[in-house]
């Protein structure tokens, strides 16, 4: 799992990545009550902002950590948001991207890392 | 951070994990680990326990002993009918400005002797200097700073409070009473701001620890924080000063008319008197041109204050703004407050309110969006 400065996390299977939100940046946002998708089949570049999630608190937006095509959306949170608070890494993951380019992901942190930078 | 005030149980808060914020000059739990949606819930279904001691407590005492002339005096800041208000029976009100805006909003209360009043934190100020300046020839005017003020609310408050202090179960929404615990005075309403059942207590600062924790002790209490009150008060239809109702907002566009009591009003035994009292009833006779009212938006993206209300997808002219708007937990979906053009008020109303640059639809419905269980 790779993490990135916008408190993602993203799981690499052949060149499809899974994504959601990392648990520190659910536990900031606080209970989601909406989340908007992205279209499956659009394809979108790095730092698209292609999601709108909002909590309690507000609206944020989650964007595109690389480029790609989303291949697959969470629809369960449409319905169930929070799913995102009780299980950010797992059945809170958000959409599945194609990715282009999987050398995109070397930069980004290990969870090691991630740590250290939310700390 | 500038220094921020700490109220008598901001270590208590501390200690039960409370994300602390910076609240109209004070130091608040804006919430629990519980969670904004876990508090909510729990105040709906059980009982939940606020810290509101950041609001003002005042008392008006008439210097020459009659009640009635410090009632009188308050009369001429606010519209409501204070002078013929029952001992200990309380009373929501506002104070107006010369425009016939409302400068906040408060409770206040007949206790034999002196009127009781509470109002917002962040007015607490202007308020008190608003009332010595206008009724310290009749009122000898008293800030308090040596209680906390607490709310417990919710269908379970009754049964965890009459354990502490009996007698309280047979108290009436709206009724006052005094009490005694460990010896202190507790100074009880049998009120709140988040459309259930509760009460509000004002105790000494030296016990109010002590007596949270005894509350706390109760299975059904937890403790809520300021992000569920803000959605409880939301759902309750409840106006949120600085939100939904300022300066620039008469009673009667904010739907509060039903907070001026008749003998105030054109015709009654004590009419006008209060600051704007032509332009408040010109607008009790005529109507006002714009309403506050509730809007249920249409699928599940939010409506959040300063969110623009439309009539269809594309015209330009606005018919008014949200003033309050977010998640509804209870209702199950999003809520918003606004106010609206009058012909566009009406129930059943849709409009198009622009999130995001899209135009989303929402309906105009009528005010609480949950039913108030307020023991009558």
């Amino acid at each position: 799992m790779k993490f990135t400065e916008e408190h993602e996390w993203l799981l690499l299977d052949g060149d499809i990545a899974t994504v959601g939100i990392t648990a520190h940046a659910a536990e900031a946002l606080g209970d989601l009550v909406f989340i908007e998708l992205p279209e499956v089949g659009e394809t979108v570049s790095k730092d698209d902002a292609i999601v709108v999630i909002e909590s309690v608190k507000a609206a944020s937006d989650i964007l595109a950590p690389l480029d790609g095509e989303i291949v697959e959306v969470n629809e369960a949170l449409v319905d169930g948001p929070t799913e995102v608070n009780e299980d950010p890494l797992g059945n809170g993951w958000i959409f599945k991207i194609k990715v282009a380019d999987a050398s995109d992901m070397e930069n980004m942190m290990e969870e090691a890392a991630y740590n250290a930078f939310i700390a | 951070m500038t220094d921020l005030l700490k109220t008598a149980l901001t270590e208590l808060h501390q200690e039960l994990g409370a994300k602390l914020v910076p609240f109209a000059g004070y130091e608040m739990p804006v919430q629990y680990p519980m969670g904004v949606l876990g508090e909510h819930n729990h105040t709906r279904t059980e009982a939940g326990l606020f810290d509101v001691s950041h609001m003002g407590q005042v008392i008006l005492r008439p210097k020459n002993g009659t009640l009635r002339d410090a009632a009188l005096a308050l009369e001429t800041l606010i519209p409501q009918d204070v002078a013929d208000l029952e001992e200990d029976r309380q009373r929501y009100g506002f104070f107006t400005n010369d425009t016939g805006g409302i400068l906040d909003d408060l409770m206040f209360a007949n206790r034999g002797d002196h009127l009781f009043l509470v109002v917002n934190a962040a007015c607490k100020d202007q308020d008190i200097a608003h009332m010595q300046a206008h009724l310290s020839d009749v009122c000898e005017l008293t800030v308090i700073t040596d209680r906390a003020l607490i709310a417990l609310q919710g269908p379970k408050a009754e049964a965890a409070l009459e354990t502490l202090i009996p007698g309280v179960a047979a108290m009436k929404f709206m009724d006052v009473l005094t009490a005694s615990y460990n010896g202190a005075e507790f100074w009880i309403s049998r009120s709140g701001y988040t459309g259930e059942d509760g009460y509000e207590i004002s105790l000494p600062n030296s016990v109010a620890e002590d007596f949270t924790r005894a509350l706390l002790n109760h299975e059904d209490v937890a403790p809520i924080g300021l992000g569920a009150r803000d959605s409880l008060r939301l759902e309750g239809g409840l106006c949120l000063y600085g939100n939904d109702i300022d300066e620039t907002t008469s009673p009667i566009e904010a739907a509060l008319i039903w907070a001026i009591q008749k003998v105030r009003r054109t015709d009654g035994a004590r009419a006008g008197g209060f600051p704007g009292a032509e332009q408040i009833l010109e607008h009790i006779t005529n109507g006002a041109e714009r309403k506050r009212v509730g809007l249920r938006p249409d699928g599940r993206a939010p409506m959040r204050a300063g969110t623009v209300i439309f009539a269809d997808e594309t015209t330009t002219t606005p018919l008014g703004t949200v003033t309050s708007g977010g998640f509804g937990p209870t209702v199950g979906g999003p809520i918003s407050m606004a106010y609206l053009t009058k012909s566009s008020a009406a129930k059943d109303t849709t409009v198009f309110a622009e999130v995001r640059g899209k135009r989303m639809p929402a309906i105009v419905c009528a005010l609480p969006f949950t039913p108030a269980n307020f023991k009558r």
